[in-house]
């Protein structure tokens, strides 16, 4: 079965969020493999969390 | 699996069909029946000594029921109207697919950038700013923040989904399309 753009962006969004069961990693990096919009979702959602990490830290800020 | 699970587990259908009819939106009605069986699993004592195991479920199902009616009319209903639904045409396909942004790491050591991004993070509402900053400021757990927010794990993934949908939207017109 493969995911839709819009379910694939759910997906990698709660992946930052709960441990996802099988079937879904494995359908995710399915459809990653072959959706390079979705792979630089997933990149833009990936650097937000490091960029809120370095908002967090005091010592990190420029 | 004992014998009072898989009797309860085998009433789960037509306990959704139930919890679907009141309450409409499919994922509150799973959310609701998982509730109810397992408060149901944890109470079988309550159960004894009654004769019909399925009148007995549809009694505890009715209070999440209720409970889940008066988070909805706090909460306001998920998903359906969702903003972000207009990204993706009627297949789930980006109807504009996003484009990598050009050299992020570079931006993490530059304070105008930080300085748009509290821009982007004021700009959110109330509540699915509250539940980002929780998790993604303060780290704490997705379970943590459902207790806190008191809304079901389902809930807590949408909001912190829209934030991502836009933060990741208010970065890209306010920063990265320089």
């Amino acid at each position: 079965m493969m995911l839709s753009c819009k379910e694939t962006a759910r997906l990698v969004s709660q992946g930052l969020d709960r441990h996802l069961p099988f079937g879904r990693r494995v359908a995710l990096r399915v459809h990653l493999a072959i959706c390079g919009g979705c792979t630089n979702f997933k990149d833009q959602v990936d650097f937000l969390r490091k960029a809120m990490t370095r908002l967090a830290d005091p010592s990190a800020k420029p | 699996m004992n014998d009072f699970r898989s009797r309860v587990e085998g009433e789960r259908a037509y306990l959704l069909r139930y919890a679907r009819l009141q309450l409409r939106d499919r994922h509150t009605a799973e959310d609701t029946v998982q509730e109810a069986l397992v408060a149901a699993l944890a109470g079988e004592a309550g159960f004894a000594g009654r004769s019909n195991l399925r009148t007995w479920l549809t009694g505890i199902l009715k209070h999440k029921i209720v409970d889940a009616i008066r988070r909805m009319s706090r909460e306001g209903p998920l998903d359906s109207a969702d903003e972000f639904e207009a990204l993706f045409d009627e297949r789930g396909h980006w109807i504009e697919m996003p484009a990598a942004w050009q050299d992020p790491g570079a931006s993490l050591d530059q304070k105008q950038f930080f300085a748009v991004l509290e821009d982007c993070l004021a700009k959110l509402p109330a509540k699915t700013a509250q539940a980002f900053m929780m998790r993604e400021h303060m780290g704490f757990e997705t379970g943590d923040i459902c207790k806190e927010l008191g809304v079901t794990a389902t809930h807590c993934w949408v909001l912190l989904y829209r934030a991502r949908m836009a933060l990741r939207q208010c970065l890209e017109a306010n920063w990265f399309a320089k």
